[in-house]
């Protein structure tokens, strides 16, 4: 049970690893605060679900399409309102997340709340067989370690190609934005295109969670992409550091393995208490964090500035 | 130093520096008129007017809540994210004061203070430190997060997270003329305008509603003027507090039942309505609480009731991107 439970924890680690990226690229490199970050989940995994189970497409040709969706949400979203303040544009982008789950919720296209069941066929073969392969290596039995393994390949893919990007003459440009968004546009730069692009890319990394949230619930629910993933997605960036790549996957880490560590303290509380604790206690950090090393573990202090 | 004169003019000018002021609401009161009046037509005075006596309820909440986050956000210079959760911890603590065997009112007035008292310790302990250190948007939308995370899950912790009900009255209701209203509606609704009417009285004739609408405007402009910012303060967030506490409960009375997660939910409307008025202006927010409140009754008319709480988040959206400073905001939206 033991080993099963804890890599169901690491699925779920890395689903916020890769959500959290995004978040990064835009909080940490580009300083804007993205609250809509779990809008852009949704839209991708519902667009992916909805192509599988209602057009019948392949699983595969349905998820890059899906990044396409969500990276045009994200350039719709962006385009007006990345020209607000940038406490506008929070409320404006945690406004347009909750649109997307009303509508997911309450139109007649996407399930409701019955959600979408059905898309998976295609992974579970494939995860059957990569479960075969590996009890050849003695890994046989763990139902969850397929995906494990995909979901932090696939962050393993996203931080190098990150990695690259931040290191490029555009990564450069993106820091210039964050530090002095007036300086960067005197130089020339256009500063609300390369805004949008990282915003883009925020929402491409959140289509890649929500393909792996969805694999791992096998169904589509609104409510599992309400505005506390993104919030929960803050907590791992804080906890991992501003402008760090690498602190995202430690910060994911860190908090689910806390936050399902606690399970095993057998508190003379109810599971429901248990439950509430849980997250009193990630609010405490997230304060505490904010006010005593704001940089979070792996961050640097010099590349914390947004703009007031 | 007098309102006109805050605002740079000279005394001759105070004349149209005032009709400028009013002419907004002017406006904004004939639009909702006309609607109201448009509305009758298209679906019938009785369908319309009851809309709108609903409206009216949710207005007093709305506007409530709005005109705490409003106000702190002139202090903090971040919209704060916890203050939904503040209109959870008011109707709770009104809950646990009721189970002591005090009734509902007065234990409504005993958690208004209470809260007010919280949110002037939360100042004291948190926000004071971070004003102090100037610290970045990020941190103090971090910080207000956290918050409002402990705070939620505090009172999911004591009370449980299901859906509970208030243990009033929610079923008599009164006839007025050809329209119904839940008499606890109908007592929501006069005390949410009320309170309306005497914070805008408030803010507009005492000297601490001057001094809370100053710093709300501008901190340093409001210090240089002689201002105690740090008691104005102090006073802006016990007043949050309260007002908070109030919607809160008003919210619940309304609606006869209530989780922990109410004032979150209900948070984004509050933003709509702040935003709507121009964030930071007072009576803005209580403008801007009214609109959200009938708007979202008057949509019901034509959409389903599911939709309601989408309406709020489209006129916060049509809002940033047609006029991001509101009705009544002055101040430069746009980066």
């Amino acid at each position: 049970m033991s080993v099963e439970f804890w890599i169901g924890v690491g699925v779920i680690a890395g689903i916020y690893a890769i959500f959290v990226l995004g978040l990064q690229i835009n909080v940490g490199f580009t300083g804007l605060l993205n609250l809509g970050q779990a809008g852009f989940m949704s839209i991708g995994a519902y667009a992916m679900g909805m192509l599988v189970v209602d057009a019948g497409w392949s699983l595969w040709a349905a998820m890059p399409v899906a990044i396409a969706i969500a990276v045009t949400a994200g350039l719709l979203v962006g385009l007006p309102s990345l020209r607000l303040r940038a406490d506008y544009f929070a409320i404006a982008t945690i406004a347009f997340a909750e649109i997307v789950r009303y509508t997911f919720q309450n139109a007649g296209f996407a399930g409701g709340n019955q959600g979408i069941i059905g898309y998976d066929a295609e992974w579970r073969a494939l995860a059957a067989w990569l479960l075969h392969q590996l009890a050849h290596l003695g890994l046989g039995g763990i139902t969850q370690l397929p995906l494990f393994l995909a979901v932090w390949f696939c962050f393993g893919l996203c931080l190098m190609v990150l990695r690259l990007l931040a290191a490029s003459p555009w990564g450069r440009v993106l820091r210039a934005i964050r530090e002095d968004e007036d300086a960067a546009a005197a130089l020339g730069k256009n500063v609300l295109v390369f805004k949008l692009q990282s915003l883009a890319i925020a929402a491409a990394l959140a289509a890649i969670a929500g393909f792996f949230l969805a694999l791992n619930v096998t169904y589509l629910y609104p409510s599992e992409f309400d505005p506390t993933f993104t919030f929960l997605g803050y907590a791992v960036l804080v906890l991992g550091g501003y402008a760090s790549y690498g602190g995202v996957a430690l910060g994911a880490v860190l908090l689910w393995s806390l936050m399902e560590g606690l399970r095993f303290l057998h508190l003379p509380i109810s599971d429901g208490q248990q439950g509430s604790l849980r997250f009193v206690l990630i609010g405490l950090a997230l304060i505490l964090l904010s006010m005593l090393r704001p940089q979070g573990l792996l961050g640097r202090k010099a590349e914390m500035r947004l703009r007031r | 130093m007098t309102e006109g004169g805050r605002r740079g003019g000279d005394a001759p000018s105070l004349a149209p520096q005032a009709w400028r002021r009013l002419s907004p609401a002017l406006w904004l009161a004939i639009a909702l008129v006309l609607i109201a009046l448009g509305l009758a037509v298209v679906v019938g005075p009785v369908a319309a007017g009851q809309a709108t006596l609903n409206g009216l309820v949710g207005a007093g909440y709305f506007a409530l809540g709005a005109v705490g986050l409003t106000l702190v956000y002139g202090v903090l210079r971040l919209v704060n994210f916890a203050h939904g959760d503040m209109l959870t911890v008011g109707m709770y603590i009104a809950i646990a004061i009721m189970a002591l065997g005090i009734s509902f009112w007065p234990a409504a007035v005993l958690a208004m203070i209470l809260t007010a008292l919280i949110a002037m310790l939360l100042d004291r302990i948190m926000w004071e430190p971070m004003r102090r250190a100037q610290t970045s948007t990020l941190q103090l939308f971090l910080v207000a997060t956290g918050l409002a995370l402990v705070l939620r899950y505090s009172v999911q912790f004591f009370a449980g997270s299901q859906v509970r009900t208030v243990g009033l009255d929610t079923i008599s209701s009164v006839d007025l003329g050809p329209w119904h209203l839940g008499r606890l509606q109908l007592v929501v609704m006069l005390v949410g305008l009320v309170t309306i009417v005497l914070a805008g009285i408030a803010l507009r004739y005492t000297r601490l509603g001057k001094e809370m609408r100053a710093v709300a405007d501008n901190i340093a402009l409001a210090e240089v003027t002689g201002i105690d910012t740090r008691r104005t303060i102090r006073v802006t967030w016990l007043v949050s507090g309260a007002m908070a506490a109030l919607a809160g409960i008003l919210y619940a009375a309304s609606i006869g039942s209530i989780n922990p997660n109410f004032g979150f939910t209900i948070l984004l409307s509050l933003f709509a309505a702040a935003v709507l008025g121009g964030i930071g202006n007072a009576y803005g927010a209580l403008a801007g609480g009214i609109v959200i409140g009938l708007s979202q009754e008057w949509a019901t008319l034509f959409f389903n009731p599911r939709w309601k709480p989408a309406i709020g988040f489209a006129i916060l959206i049509l809002t940033l991107l047609v006029m991001p400073r509101g009705i009544f905001g002055r101040k430069k939206a746009r980066s």
